[in-house]
């Protein structure tokens, strides 16, 4: 696909073509070292995606026991011993900043290694096309087949690829919504059909897109809708080891018996024979001996099949390899290959990315359990007793980010003097209330502070909030300030 | 334009026949998909109209199939929130004051609850925290006319001061200087014997003698012996600090020339019950009444 299209195989009016019809490509099957990673890489890839919503991880009591688990309707995300709130938001920056590092890191190594292998898109079309050869046959029988009549057994096949198809669809919907939800139960209840609506439609939205992304727009997503195959061309730089047919080596182009003529008159034959078996394979029906091109997802599918072939006809393998322009330009000029993985580019990539993986390390460790807000009556700022004392109010709103309820104490210090009085205070012990927090909220109270009219005092001085966890011993405070009439 | 289907020798594709500076475009179509799911957006744009409001007629509009209107969700909307907020003020209804102070999530549901209904109702005498204003007392202080506890709080609420109501709270400041009872030069002396109860200066030729002797024979059966006030009157605290109408020499004098007589609604009947009680702990809970 993506080719030339020529103004003949179009359906043209006097303005030309209005559009191109999408050319199916039946990549054949292929075995060889790039395929295995692909397939390992699969299975790993999906049995994560379908299996981790069923991992448990135990949090005590009352607390959710999934270990991953997106909980919306209260405000939780839980991934094994990190347990975020929506301020906390930020880590998830922290992720997303490190996901683009390293797409960045892998783009300057190994080019498009997250197209080729890692992608979802690539991995569930590499699924859905793994059925499809399994069913329908391999690339030359799918050809044949779709040039022939429909038959009975064709159309039988054809049912069984989509039943598949719609299963593997219908799974990955599935499994989507169990992250937000506990598993186990969200599974029985779906098959009950008690479980809300909401995660009924959620199943059909991501089953339809399964089926349709992996299933029919295939690469068509990669070379119309992704940004990142753009993106990836501007970053990419000369060192950057991307699927390259060694054209140095391949060129002229020449059949084996043709070859072994040329090269007995002394004359240049490339170790390219022109089967096509490259072509044959690529899950986007490129040409990778164009060059390259935004339509290589760089899967080395390619590498396999070309070592193949040069493995049965005798030549050295590596035809098309991991390789970049230095390399055949220094091979055509007779200088030996260099390889730089270690440049500024990847050290600074890799510099930053242990960086923000420290920060956000460190940010994690030191994440305090609890936590105390305060925030002053803004009206009135100050009230005059009848003593002449001078009170002022406090919102205090206190985080327990523990799974466990706790006690807190209270202190105050600020003015000379000065006396706390929490409003509905579970007990009160002398100038010290203690208030319960209940489990993995917030908890808000309103305080009053008192403290005896000083005229030569300061019309604002500091006063700090502190709270003690009784039982822990942790400790938080917060300040503000203390402000005469 | 130049001549239409010219291929470009360079890629061999097909042009447009724009040229810029000698730049000619090349024919890229789009996918058949894209230009169907083009298709299929107009389309549904179409639905849209039929389905939804969509068109400005002369005298309204287009109204759709099913006659949406955002105006009618939010009445919707409004419905569901009152019966939501029925359940939960039933459960405040049922719950005795001192219950809803011990419990701390009826006193933040009470709360809630009182701190809107203030800020519709109380607010444009007592301002929007309670900080009160000259002659509307202030919420957040210790000083009650009429009694600071829970029950005195409601109570107040509900049927208010002076305010015609039967069961109003009564009590008088009288007009002593408009009505003849004290002269001008008396009323002057009692109002600096007022400021000395709570310490504060008085003029210089100030006989505390006279000003005793006239706050004894006309003050005291309100206000007390010692001027402490009397909360079943609403007679005020004159020993304290907190002055609702200022403690100034000239201001005294206004009052005890003319009284005082400030009015509370009832809110009884105007506010139900539940909404009465949110209210009054909401005010408690602003200075932790008295």
């Amino acid at each position: 696909m993506n080719k030339p299209v020529f103004p003949d195989d179009l359906m043209t009016d006097e303005d030309g073509p209005l559009y191109a019809p999408r050319k199916k490509v039946y990549p054949q099957s292929v075995s060889g070292r790039f395929r295995s990673i692909k397939w390992r890489l699969m299975v790993l890839c999906l049995g994560v995606y379908y299996l981790l919503p069923f991992v448990r991880w135990n949090r005590g009591l009352g607390a959710p026991d999934q270990a991953v688990l997106i909980d919306f309707p209260n405000h939780r995300f839980y991934f094994f011993f990190v347990e975020l709130w929506p301020q906390e938001i930020y880590y998830f920056t922290g992720l997303l900043v490190l996901a683009a590092l390293s797409l960045f890191l892998m783009n300057a190594l190994g080019g498009r290694i997250w197209c080729g292998y890692l992608c979802p898109q690539t991995v569930w079309t590499d699924l859905f096309y793994a059925v499809e050869r399994l069913v329908e046959g391999d690339r030359r029988a799918q050809m044949k087949a779709d040039a022939g009549p429909m038959t009975a057994k064709r159309a039988g096949r054809r049912v069984l690829k989509h039943a598949i198809w719609f299963l593997i669809a219908w799974w990955t919907g599935g499994a989507w919504v169990l992250y937000f939800a506990d598993a186990p139960t969200l599974v029985r209840d779906l098959a009950t059909l008690q479980a809300p609506a909401i995660a009924y439609v959620w199943i059909a939205i991501l089953t339809a897109s399964t089926y349709l992304l992996a299933g029919y727009m295939r690469e068509q997503v990669c070379v119309y809708m992704c940004p990142w195959p753009r993106i990836q061309a501007a970053l990419t730089d000369e060192w950057a080891l991307n699927v390259t047919y060694k054209y140095d080596r391949g060129e002229p182009r020449c059949s084996v018996k043709k070859a072994f003529d040329i090269r007995a008159l002394g004359e240049n034959a490339g170790d390219c024979i022109d089967c096509n078996q490259c072509v044959a394979v690529c899950p986007t029906g490129i040409d990778i001996r164009d060059g390259a091109q935004l339509g290589c997802i760089q899967c080395g599918l390619c590498i396999d099949a070309c070592d193949a072939v040069m493995t049965k006809v005798s030549r050295r393998t590596g035809l098309i390899g991991y390789d970049n322009d230095i390399n055949v330009q220094r091979r055509i000029a007779g200088k030996q290959e260099i390889f730089k993985p270690v440049r500024a580019r990847t050290v600074a990539y890799v510099g930053m990315i242990a960086a923000v993986c420290a920060v956000m390390l460190y940010a994690l460790m030191s994440r305090t359990l609890l936590d105390v807000n305060v925030l002053h009556d803004r009206n009135p700022v100050a009230v005059r007793l009848s003593d002449g004392a001078i009170r002022n109010g406090y919102t205090l709103r206190f985080l327990n980010k523990r799974a466990f309820e706790r006690v807190i104490a209270i202190d105050v210090d600020g003015p000379a003097g000065a006396k706390l009085h929490v409003i509905g205070a579970d007990t009160v012990t002398p100038d010290r209330p203690t208030i319960v927090l209940a489990r993995d909220t917030t908890t808000e109270a309103r305080v009053l502070v008192t403290a005896p009219f000083d005229e030569k005092a300061e019309k604002s001085v500091p006063v700090s909030f502190r709270i003690t966890d009784i039982g822990l011993g942790e400790v938080a405070s917060a300040t503000d300030h203390f402000v005469l009439p | 334009m130049s001549e239409h289907n010219e291929i470009d020798g360079v890629s061999g594709r097909s042009t447009t026949g724009h040229e810029w500076d000698g730049i000619k475009e090349l024919n890229t179509p789009l996918p058949r998909w894209w230009v169907l799911s083009f298709y299929a957006t107009i389309i549904w744009a179409i639905g849209y109209w039929v389905v939804y409001p969509a068109w400005p007629l002369v005298s309204g509009y287009t109204t759709g199939l099913f006659h949406y209107s955002t105006r009618a969700s939010v009445v919707t909307d409004l419905a569901d929130l009152e019966k939501l907020r029925g359940e939960k003020m039933a459960v405040l209804g049922n719950a005795s004051l001192a219950d809803i102070e011990k419990d701390p999530a009826l006193l933040a549901l009470a709360r809630a609850r009182g701190k809107t209904v203030f800020a519709d109702n109380c607010a444009p005498c007592h301002g929007s925290g309670g900080a009160g204003a000259k002659g509307y007392p202030n919420l957040n202080d210790d000083d009650w006319l009429w009694g600071g506890s829970l029950d005195q709080i409601m109570q107040t609420i509900q049927f208010g001061a002076r305010s015609g109501h039967a069961k109003t709270h009564e009590g008088q400041m009288l007009a002593f200087g408009r009505d003849g009872i004290l002269k001008k030069d008396e009323i002057v002396t009692v109002a600096n014997y007022v400021r000395s109860l709570s310490g504060l200066s008085t003029a210089p030729k100030f006989d505390a003698a006279a000003g005793k002797k006239i706050f004894t024979e006309n003050c005291t059966s309100c206000h007390g012996d010692a001027g402490k006030g009397n909360l079943e009157l609403g007679a005020p605290n004159l020993t304290d600090k907190i002055w609702l109408y200022g403690s100034d020499e000239e201001t005294l004098i206004e009052t005890i020339t003319n009284g005082r007589a400030g009015v509370m609604p009832a809110w009884v009947g105007r506010l139900d019950p539940v909404t009465v009680k949110a209210l009054a702990v909401y005010v408690h809970s602003l200075g932790g009444g008295k």
